[in-house]
């Protein structure tokens, strides 16, 4: 399998990355070595094997008390404290409180 | 590199209850050797001494008081930049993080400050904790303290370099797929990755969520289930962190080996792997036999499909969780042009060149027409690798492998070739899709003196097992075999 430029360039614009000429060239090749090396899966017949969606089983989780996320159980749905709105806009590159200022997106 | 004394959380304990030392002056003295020798290491970005300080005088009055003390009161710890800390720059050795201060304290780090620890500051590590060798990050390489010409292991280096040159006691670390075991092997001091779910997350800054753990680098055993006991436990801010209850580490340690079945398997012992590493692990488990354990050839068939499969997995998840960054809220901005061309620009100009390449392989992974052939295929031969682990702990009770195929290479020898430098996870990064604990102890050195690591697989929640393996290895002499 040969991942083409235009690959590369549509992925690039998906994540939401400016990639140079020679980032474009450079990943190509990459990519396409590191996926030829992942081809390697299709060797396995994996029709009849469940996806692996949680990485611990519950048994193993632990002696499940009330209340634990493993059994998918929700915590209570309670209001705590979250009074760090200023310490959050302080690390902002620009923000006018409450709010993040962005280059405007709609225009009227 | 100058001499370090070597302090262990018992010495330290017993220093400060005699008096013979403050942890203040513990404090300045381990300062002072980072001032020495970081310029050459590159192990710490950033240094805490209000915080650290402030912290031993807290100690410090408490002993003079003679009330009780917290389990790890006056020792000196070092914490991987991929973990929060209030008022304390925290970059992932990125520079699109390089002045962001983060809010809030991970779980795992107030939880060290809560047991008396002093929190020397953050150490180097690959960009976002993605690589093998920490020549990825930002800051520059950290070098390996055993010899400078070589990589100290990534992603955890600096965690790792710090404790093995004496500027920290203790230092945690992360392990998506490797980065703590292969660089505690790579630097020769015992490293815990512990089960997946065992130590909350909240505070790591996220690379692979259903990957990432957080774990100790000491220089004994007794030090990382010290450590372990204090980070270890349910964490109501991380849904994924595990119920089950936290054993006391210490207790069985010292429990003799007699009995317990150690599971060889052949997958790890073939080709790639060094024949002086092989040999030195087969020492180790001839050590481990002589302890009383009773070694069992066992086969993990679908091993040599782990690294695809992490490949796929790994940077599904980053891509993923990297889209965050985004020049918005904090971190790095580059402006102009519209909302979109700032995204772009400010990735561009903020990612390097493995997390752009990570996050290209993983969006490419996601992205339509190819879910299935390779997010989805890659979730199943998980399965099948999770599925090895659970068949074979039901006839033994631990695995020893090799930690990695080769001891420590050189600066620069793997940085042209991306696939190479992802093939030295190999025999570590099974246990990071099966989400069981593993620890890297030293296992003598090379003929060249670069240090060999001995991996030790428990299963899920078996640290305990682990730890007590580890233990009467070192006990016995196991560290220099």
């Amino acid at each position: 399998m040969k991942i083409t430029r235009e690959e590369v360039l549509r992925v690039a614009q998906l994540a939401h990355l400016e990639l140079s000429a020679e980032e474009v060239e450079m990943y190509r090749g990459q990519l396409d070595e590191i996926l030829a090396y992942i081809g390697k899966l299709e060797q396995l017949d994996v029709s009849k094997v469940e996806p692996m969606t949680q990485v611990l089983p519950r048994t193993t989780a632990g002696p499940s008390s009330v209340n634990t996320q493993m059994d998918g159980t929700l915590r209570d749905d309670v209001v705590g404290p979250c009074l760090i709105a200023d310490a959050v806009l302080a690390q902002a590159p620009d923000a006018a409180k409450p709010f993040f200022r962005v280059p405007k997106v709609i225009d009227r | 590199m100058t001499a370090a004394p070597k302090w262990t959380t018992s010495t330290i304990r017993e220093g400060l209850t005699t008096k013979r030392i403050s942890a203040r002056e513990l404090t300045e003295d381990f300062y002072e050797r980072i001032g020495i020798d970081n310029p050459k290491l590159n192990a710490y970005l950033a240094l805490s001494p209000e915080r650290a300080y402030a912290q031993a005088d807290r100690i410090d009055a408490a002993i003079s008081k003679g009330g009780p003390l917290p389990p790890l009161a006056g020792v000196p710890v070092a914490l991987k930049d991929v973990l929060s800390t209030t008022g304390i720059r925290t970059t992932c050795g990125s520079k699109i993080l390089e002045n962001y201060t983060p809010p809030y304290d991970a779980t795992a780090v107030s939880r060290l400050d809560a047991a008396g620890a002093i929190l020397l500051g953050k150490t180097n590590c690959d960009e976002f904790a993605m690589g093998s060798s920490n020549e990825n990050s930002a800051y520059g390489p950290v070098r390996n303290p055993v010899d400078l010409e070589r990589v100290p292991g990534g992603s955890s280096g600096g965690s790792a370099a710090a404790v093995a040159a004496g500027l920290a006691v203790a230092s945690l670390g992360t392990d998506t797929g490797g980065s703590i075991r292969q660089p505690g092997a790579f630097c020769g001091i015992p490293a815990l990755m512990p089960t997946y779910g065992r130590v909350s997350r909240y505070g790591l800054i996220a690379f692979a969520s259903s990957l990432d753990r957080i774990g100790p680098f000491t220089t004994n055993i007794a030090d990382a289930a010290a450590v372990l006991a204090v980070i270890a436990g349910h964490d109501p801010a991380d849904s994924t962190s595990a119920p089950a209850a936290v054993p006391d580490y210490g207790v069985g340690l010292s429990k003799p080996l007699s009995g317990l079945r150690i599971g060889i398997p052949a997958e790890y012992f073939g080709k790639g792997l060094d024949s002086e590493v092989k040999a030195k692990v087969e020492s180790g488990i001839g050590l481990l036999e002589k302890l009383g354990c009773r070694p069992v050839h066992i086969r993990m068939a679908h091993t040599e499909y782990a690294i695809a499969t992490y490949y796929i997995v790994a940077t599904a998840e980053a891509s993923s969780n990297l889209a965050r960054y985004d020049g918005v809220r904090y971190g790095l901005r580059v402006s102009g042009g519209t909302l979109m061309d700032m995204y772009r620009k400010t990735r561009e100009r903020g990612f390097g060149p493995e997390v752009k390449r990570r996050i290209m392989l993983g969006t490419y992974a996601l992205s339509a027409g190819y879910y299935d052939a390779y997010y989805l295929r890659a979730q199943k031969v998980r399965a099948l690798i999770a599925r090895d682990f659970s068949q074979a702990f039901e006839q033994v009770d631990a695995i020893v492998t090799p930690t990695t195929p080769t001891p420590a290479f050189r600066l620069g020898e793997k940085t042209a070739d991306p696939l190479q430098m992802y093939l030295a996870d190999i025999y570590t990064v099974t246990g990071s899709l099966a989400g069981i604990p593993g620890i890297s102890v030293p296992c003598g050195d090379t003929q060249a003196g670069l240090p060999v690591g001995m991996q030790i697989f428990g299963p899920h929640f078996g640290e305990a097992r682990v730890l007590q393996i580890a233990q009467a290895f070192e006990a016995a002499g196991g560290f220099n075999i």
